[in-house]
């Protein structure tokens, strides 16, 4: 059973299930539009905005922080746009210039700030969401619930509750508009949509979730949350709309089962709680590792699967036009023992019977009238592809043999109808009724 | 100045010497990395060695060896690294993550595979993790001879890997499609460049930190792109200016107190890139906007030109100029710079009481600008579709760029046309 204190962990999941969402929602357009490293170069970039506005306001006050922060992110959205246009290298290299640069700047200033600025490079990089703890919480879930949990709420969930609301709304105002612009920015220009200006709305909103996250789940692992989840998705669904949908999902239940297995599985066996941000990369980085492996449609798995199926058809294609041949030159079937030579043909032989293509009698196979006409159309596409092969892309009689063997699986056909291939065999007539 | 000319004590010749090597390698490395569009992968790579760092600490320590010796730890950090690019190469295979999110995908979780490593680090031995973190964010100042040395062999063997493969990796870099079909060994050179990212960065990880691995992986190769369109001489100077960016970067951290040695380099290099991105006599941002103005220039006098030609003189008075700039919102400065710019180019005589007197040479390329002028609006309405009415504008901004063979086209094809039009 899973214990959980409102205290202890209240805040920290709500933490938790705020970022991911609003990490999730806007990661899936950074995927499409291959901006994954825009939260990398901005989590790194806005160190001089936090030295900043200590150096102005001589103050660790949160609000000052975050708007530095905020402040030097759109800085440098605004820089990489700059850079890449001007000098026309990669998206990589121009983030690349900026965000070095400006975290260069960022610990020069440290070095010479007057006292010495407590900034917990800790926090920073790994995060803190154990740190959200309310100290004078109810003991049972039941009066934690209420309305007193808002008031005690700490500023870092608030700016978070505010954050994913944003990015919520952004994103449902725009979703047609964003969608147009994800997959072909210069067709949304075409159709009117502002599409230079969604990118920027966009690249703020990432700026500002950025900042926002990485108090809690710092600066590294904020990157985990935008990417993540959008990929696991992409390798699931073909559809935006559900594509966010998933991604969502992923990235919330990853927060949940992350943060719990921060403390839960480590108590199993009784050693001390890890860090939950890093945690909860952990299980984001399992999930897609499963989807890669074992997914739908786009994963190792699926694709093995579908590369078998393809070879069975080839294969047991294959031994039907080996028996239609045999038929040609006089032979009513042919027999195991010279089919064993080929082993791949031998093992097509039982599936291919219980399809009713094949019968094997006296140890001899030979085709049924279903499997004669299958066979009689694949020699057809055959030797319609040699024909064509020679006619009409020039090459020698003797070269083509290797080619038709590969296109006569593909159910489709060269136009044009001869009744000889170039062999001077006789091509098999089209079906009646179809060709 | 002591310190640039290497005779600030033996230290700082250390940093001086280690940081311009490493530069030098960065540069070189950086610069292929750039044409095959990996420059960040040195940051998922740098930021992947945590989890190889923490996981060497808990290994050594449960075997009981001595959790904080440099080969140990380094063995780690080299096995995440190249774990890190196996898998990049892997993620970026599959048919649904393109490179820029197999990167990221790869910085973030194996980042936070070392997060999670390290608390339990934290959690067995509090004080023996305090070592772990200058790896990620380095310590140049106290750069051994030890270290140098290492560096100068990792810098050859980038040096020799570059130069060996330059053209193998030139092709695959600038076209893969041509390099497979060409059977270039496309899979080894990715190979090839993604083990030198992992040297450089694990080399410069322990002196200077992941983000300065990055920035002379990055910066010197964008610079030198601004100032060359040779591959060669682009590899060249990328090398040189990392090799600068560490040495002047070092000495003037040595200068100054406090001064923190990775950020001073990476502000050198980025001062280089600024500069160059301000003077690189094609790419610059100077040179861009000259041209955009001579352009400009070149427009408005040929419109000055054809609309003397349409009045059918070779003679343009104050009061034509002054129509033609009213019509075409033009400013005195940029009226008085048109002349200017049409006197010199030898098309326009000196100022006369009564105006300007177009030089033969003027009065032909009025002519010509008029000739194209009707070509093209011709074939706007013939073979465009578009109205007679709303040909004007559009014709106005591309008669001035069509190039001589379309002029010839249109010759051919409508000049016919064109003079039975003027002629009714």
């Amino acid at each position: 059973m899973i214990a959980l204190d409102p205290g202890a962990d209240l805040f920290p999941l709500i933490a938790a299930v705020l970022a991911a969402g609003s990490c999730a929602l806007l990661g899936n357009y950074l995927v499409l539009r291959r901006l994954s490293l825009m939260g990398d170069a901005i989590s790194h970039s806005v160190l001089p905005g936090l030295v900043a506005a200590f150096l102005v306001t001589g103050s660790r006050a949160s609000m000052p922080m975050l708007f530095g922060a905020a402040a030097a992110g759109l800085l440098t959205v605004v820089l990489v746009g700059a850079v890449r246009r001007l000098t026309r290298v990669e998206p990589g290299a121009a983030m690349g210039v900026v965000f070095t640069i400006l975290f260069a700047l960022g610990v020069l200033m440290l070095a010479y700030v007057p006292h010495e600025i407590d900034l917990d490079t800790d926090c920073l990089l790994h995060g803190q969401l154990e740190a959200l703890y309310w100290h004078d919480a109810p003991a049972s879930w039941g009066e934690a619930l209420s309305p007193a949990a808002i008031a005690a709420a700490p500023r870092q969930v608030v700016t978070l509750l505010v954050t994913a609301v944003a990015v919520g709304v952004l994103v449902g105002a725009f979703y047609k508009e964003l969608r147009i612009a994800a997959f072909d920015p210069s067709h949304a220009t075409a159709l009117g949509v502002p599409a230079g200006l969604l990118h920027a709305l966009l690249m703020i909103a990432v700026a500002a979730t950025t900042v926002a996250c990485f108090e809690a789940v710092g600066s590294i692992l904020v990157i985990a949350m935008l990417i993540v989840p959008a990929a696991t998705a992409r390798l699931m669904t073909d559809r935006l709309g559900s594509q966010i949908a998933v991604s969502l999902l992923v990235g919330i239940a990853a927060a949940i089962t992350g943060y719990l297995a921060s403390f839960q599985l480590p108590g199993v066996f009784d050693a001390q709680p890890v860090n939950a941000a890093g945690s909860i990369t952990v299980v984001l980085g399992i999930s897609l590792t499963l989807t890669l492996v074992a997914g739908p449609k786009h994963s190792v798995i699926a694709r093995m699967r579908r590369r078998r199926s393809i070879a069975k058809t080839i294969t047991s294609d294959d031994l039907l036009g080996l028996l239609y041949r045999a038929e040609e030159a006089g032979e009513p079937g042919v027999r195991f023992a010279d089919l064993r030579a080929i082993p791949r043909l031998t093992a097509a032989v039982v599936p291919a019977d219980r399809a009713g293509l094949v019968t094997h009698k006296d140890d001899r196979v030979s085709l049924t009238e279903h499997g004669r006409r299958q066979a009689a159309s694949l020699i057809r596409r055959h030797r319609l592809w040699e024909h064509y092969l020679v006619e009409h892309v020039g090459l020698a009689p003797d070269h083509v043999h290797d080619q038709a063997e590969k296109l006569e699986h593909i159910h489709a056909r060269p136009d044009g109808d001869t009744p000889q291939d170039p062999h001077g065999r006789r091509i098999p007539p089209a079906p009646r009724g179809n060709h | 100045m002591r310190d640039l000319t290497l005779r600030g004590g033996f230290n700082t010749s250390t940093v001086l010497l280690g940081t311009s090597l490493l530069g030098l390698a960065a540069g070189l490395v950086g610069a292929v990395a750039m044409l095959r569009r990996r420059s960040l992968t040195a940051d998922a790579i740098g930021h992947a060695t945590l989890p190889g760092l923490a996981g060497a600490f808990l290994i050594a320590s449960a075997v009981g060896l001595d959790q904080r010796s440099l080969p140990v730890l380094l063995a780690g950090a080299a096995v995440a690294a190249l774990a890190s690019v196996a898998v990049i190469q892997w993620l970026a295979r599959q048919p649904r993550t393109h490179e820029d999110a197999a990167i990221g995908i790869v910085l973030s979780v194996f980042f936070g595979v070392g997060v999670v490593l390290l608390s339990l680090v934290q959690n067995k031995a509090p004080k023996g993790s305090a070592g772990l973190k200058d790896f990620l964010f380095g310590q140049a100042a106290t750069m051994l001879p030890g270290d140098v040395y290492t560096i100068g062999a990792i810098a050859g063997v980038c040096a020799l890997g570059v130069l060996l493969f330059r053209r193998e990796m030139a092709v695959v870099c600038f076209d893969r499609g041509f390099a497979h079909a060409g059977g270039w060994p496309v899979a080894l050179m990715d190979a090839v460049i993604m083990v030198l990212i992992v040297l450089v960065t694990v080399a410069g990880l322990r002196n200077v930190g992941v983000v300065m691995v990055v920035a002379l992986l990055v910066i010197p190769p964008v610079t030198a792109r601004l100032w060359t369109e040779r591959y060669h001489r682009m590899l060249m100077l990328s090398a040189a200016l990392g090799a600068c960016s560490g040495y002047i970067g070092s000495a003037i951290s040595a200068a100054f107190e406090h001064a923190p040695t990775g950020a001073v380099i990476i502000l050198t290099s980025g001062v280089l890139f600024l500069v160059s991105l301000t003077a690189a006599p094609k790419r610059g941002v100077l040179a861009s906007a000259a041209r955009s103005v001579f352009l400009r220039l070149r427009i408005a006098g040929d419109h000055v030109l054809e609309a003397a030609h349409d009045a059918g003189t070779s003679r343009l008075d104050r009061h034509g100029l002054m129509q033609i700039a009213a019509d075409r919102r033009w400013n005195a400065l940029f009226r008085n710079a048109v002349i200017l710019s049409l006197q010199r180019r030898g098309l326009l005589k000196a100022r006369t009481p009564e105006g300007w007197q177009l030089t033969p040479g003027g009065t032909g390329r009025g002519a010509r600008v008029a000739r194209t002028h009707e070509l093209w609006a011709e074939y706007l309405v013939r073979r465009a579709d578009i109205a007679g009415t709303h040909v004007g504008w559009s014709v106005d901004q591309v008669e001035h760029v069509l190039d001589a063979e379309t002029i010839q086209r249109l010759e051919t094809e409508l000049g016919g046309h064109v003079h039975a039009r003027a002629q009714a």
